[in-house]
């Protein structure tokens, strides 16, 4: 299945959930957060949240600013 | 000599309380423009900060890229800006994500759909404010130093007031010194300068007058020598505090000329 | 509501003995302030500021001209009716008192906004004693819509209302409240109104905040200076004025000075209030409230007001007749008080001109409908 991950059409495995995601993209769970089609999703439920094909993922994370 | 505030577990009476938690320090820090992000954590000691922004972004997938909380101490008060947002729809979004993070609930609201100056909307970010205060978020707003504008920020529940003293990144100064000097007075939240502080001395100043903070980045990141100029900083807010804590001093004595011109008609027989 | 929280903060008890603790340096430390608090205030109103007036008249004078330019508003009171059902024991309508009682028929009030206005003036204060039957809102309003024909600004100083009365005379086009403490000394209140509604004391307090309520564009609040000892009403008459302006950021916020002054009835006041006294409230004021309007009655001598021009003064009355149908009626009665100014408002106006002031007859008009 695909989704739109940062804005990115991506490949991804059937099946996968958000924490496999996190860890597809070499991310660790506590330095980001992911919105799924405009919902924020609890880092406890990460890997009860499936993705779907077409699925909207936003993964942000703290970077330097003023 | 470094000075590290967040191991002084001396009662402060002249803290600084924002959303229930206490402050030693009055300098707030960023994390932007710095040459390298090692830099931070020993900015932090040099200058005694205890509350620091960051920004949130999408993460770049493509490469490993370090994440700038990796440098910011534990005791640090997180302070994630909405920067990048344009209306108060965006700036509610960012922030519910960056509270999500689990760095604590305090945002710096950033509206800015000005990309020549990087001037803040007032009413865009009343209008987050307001949100975000009543979904129980610590928010100091970043604004104008405009009067009516900070008078709806307190109606809306903000926890702060942060008027720029220059546009972001100018380096000019006190500019709206007159405005914040008003928003000191009338204002019941602390005033925190925020933007446009470019030396050291612009940064007491704005302590002198009564403001409860300054908020330094550009300053600090883009000097030669960050650590040192952290470390100047930090003692000119207390300077400046110190100061404005001593109060003025009375006008001499002694009167200039021996007539009353205005009020000798009282006292002719 | 409100003040009376503040009010319920500060002491009266031994206020006159601390008083006497304040120091030169506190007087010199509140001169040297770009605004004053409270406590720099108190140190203006003090016996330590005595030495020091010319000092404070000079910063006085200097804020005033930059704030309100060089400039002296004009109005006149039209007594209106002087019926009362208050025993107010320091004034001349009071209800004990055995003089003539008149209201304006609403020709009579058209005949005297003629006389008025035929002197330039366009503010008009229009007043009535306790009378809410006689000089009922429904009076009020019919006389409103006589005098917008011939003013532009109508005032009111009329028995307290609550906030669906204020409402009323400002859709009717009163665009003014004045109302006076009398005295802020809640005990001593008590002893001044021993009967009539005007007894309420926290009725009256809460009067002005009502009217800003109401939508009224200015409020004007004051004391009657000499009931009790004067650095006590001036303290709250000026924190009364600085919480309003605080609340109602949008309202004009003045105050006036009414001196105790002889009138029918037989009580003298209290406390002497001398001219060093009068003029030590004026610049303690006016350094507290850089922006407040402040308003001399007819009560002060005319040479004696001529001097106060230059000092902080903001409004003042002319051509004035404290009795009701005054301006026209040659047989208009017993007035309120005795004037002691009582220059024609063309008198007044030289007067101000001669002191380097232009006379106002009209402020700028509002376009709010």
């Amino acid at each position: 299945m695909y989704a739109m991950i940062n804005g990115t059409r991506t490949e991804l495995p059937d099946g996968l959930d958000v924490l496999g995601l996190v860890r597809f993209a070499a991310l660790s769970p506590d330095t980001v957060v992911v919105e799924v089609n405009g919902c924020i999703i609890e880092r406890a439920g990460y890997d009860q949240t499936m993705l779907k094909n077409g699925d909207q993922v936003e993964i942000v994370s703290f970077v330097g600013g003023g | 000599m470094h000075i590290s505030s967040h191991s002084d577990s001396r009662t402060n009476s002249d803290a600084l309380v924002i959303g229930g938690v206490s402050l030693t320090s009055r300098l707030f820090t960023g994390t932007g423009k710095y040459a390298s992000d090692a830099f931070i954590p020993r900015v932090l000691e040099a200058s005694g900060s205890e509350v620091i922004t960051v920004a949130l972004r999408r993460v770049d997938l493509t490469t490993q890229t370090d994440t700038v909380t990796r440098h910011i101490p534990e005791h640090m008060r997180l302070l994630p800006n909405t920067s990048g947002a344009r209306t108060a729809e965006e700036a509610v979004r960012i922030a519910r994500l960056a509270k999500a993070m689990g760095c604590g609930n305090w945002v710096k609201i950033e509206v800015i759909a000005d990309n020549t100056y990087l001037l803040p909307d007032g009413y865009e970010t009343i209008k987050a404010t307001e949100i975000l205060a009543a979904d129980g978020f610590v928010v100091l707003p970043y604004v104008n130093a405009d009067l009516m504008i900070a008078r709806s920020l307190v109606k809306a529940g903000a926890a702060a007031v942060m008027p720029l003293g220059a546009p972001i990144g100018s380096n000019r100064g006190l500019q709206t010194k007159e405005m914040i000097r008003i928003l000191i007075e009338e204002i019941p939240l602390p005033i925190i300068v925020d933007a446009g502080i470019g030396k050291p001395s612009q940064a007491c100043e704005a302590m002198e007058m009564g403001a409860a903070a300054c908020l330094v980045n550009t300053a600090i990141a883009t000097a030669t020598d960050p650590v040192a100029m952290a470390h100047a900083f930090g003692e000119a807010v207390r300077a400046g505090r110190r100061a404005f804590l001593a109060g003025q001093a009375p006008v001499s004595a002694g009167r200039a000329s021996a007539s009353s011109p205005l009020t000798g008609f009282l006292f002719d027989s | 509501m409100g003040f009376a929280d503040v009010l319920d903060r500060i002491e009266r008890r031994n206020f006159s003995e601390k008083m006497e603790n304040y120091t030169e340096d506190q007087v010199r430390r509140a001169l040297g302030r770009e605004r004053c608090d409270q406590e720099d205030f108190l140190a203006l109103l003090s016996p330590a500021a005595r030495p020091w007036l010319e000092e404070i008249a000079v910063r006085a004078q200097d804020i005033s001209v930059r704030n309100f330019g060089r400039t002296m508003h004009l109005f006149t009171p039209m007594y209106l009716s002087n019926y009362c059902s208050n025993g107010c024991v320091y004034c001349g309508f009071a209800c004990s008192n055995q003089i003539v009682r008149k209201q304006l028929s609403l020709e009579e009030v058209a005949q005297e906004a003629g006389c008025i206005a035929a002197t330039g003036l366009r503010h008009i204060l229009i007043l009535t004693g306790e009378a809410p039957r006689m000089a009922s809102l429904n009076y009020l309003e019919s006389c409103c819509r006589i005098l917008q024909q011939h003013f532009s600004s109508i005032a009111i100083e009329i028995y307290a209302l609550d906030t669906p009365g204020y409402q009323r005379l400002v859709a009717a086009g009163v665009d003014g409240l004045t109302i006076y403490q009398e005295t802020y000394n809640q005990d001593l209140y008590a002893t001044l109104h021993p009967f009539g509604p005007k007894r309420d004391f926290h009725f009256r307090l809460d009067a002005p905040e009502r009217g800003c309520r109401a939508g009224m564009r200015m409020v004007s609040l004051g004391a009657l200076f000499g009931l009790d000892d004067w650095r006590w009403d001036s303290l709250c008459t000026g924190l009364h004025a600085a919480w309003l302006q605080e609340q109602y950021p949008e309202v004009e916020v003045s105050v006036a000075l009414p001196r105790m002054r002889p009138h029918a009835g037989s009580y003298s006041p209290a406390w002497d209030v001398s001219d060093v006294d009068f003029v030590q409230i004026l610049l303690a004021l006016r350094l507290f409230l850089p922006r407040c309007g402040i308003s001399i009655s007819t009560r002060e001598r005319a040479w004696f007001r001529d001097k106060l021009i230059s000092l902080g003064v903001t409004r003042m009355s002319a051509g004035v007749s404290t009795a009701v149908g005054g301006h026209g009626d040659t047989d208009a009665g017993t007035g309120q008080f005795a004037i002691s100014d009582e220059r024609s408002v063309a008198e007044m106006a030289a007067a101000i001109m001669g002191q380097g002031y232009q006379p106002v007859y009209q402020d700028w008009r509002d376009i709010r409908p």
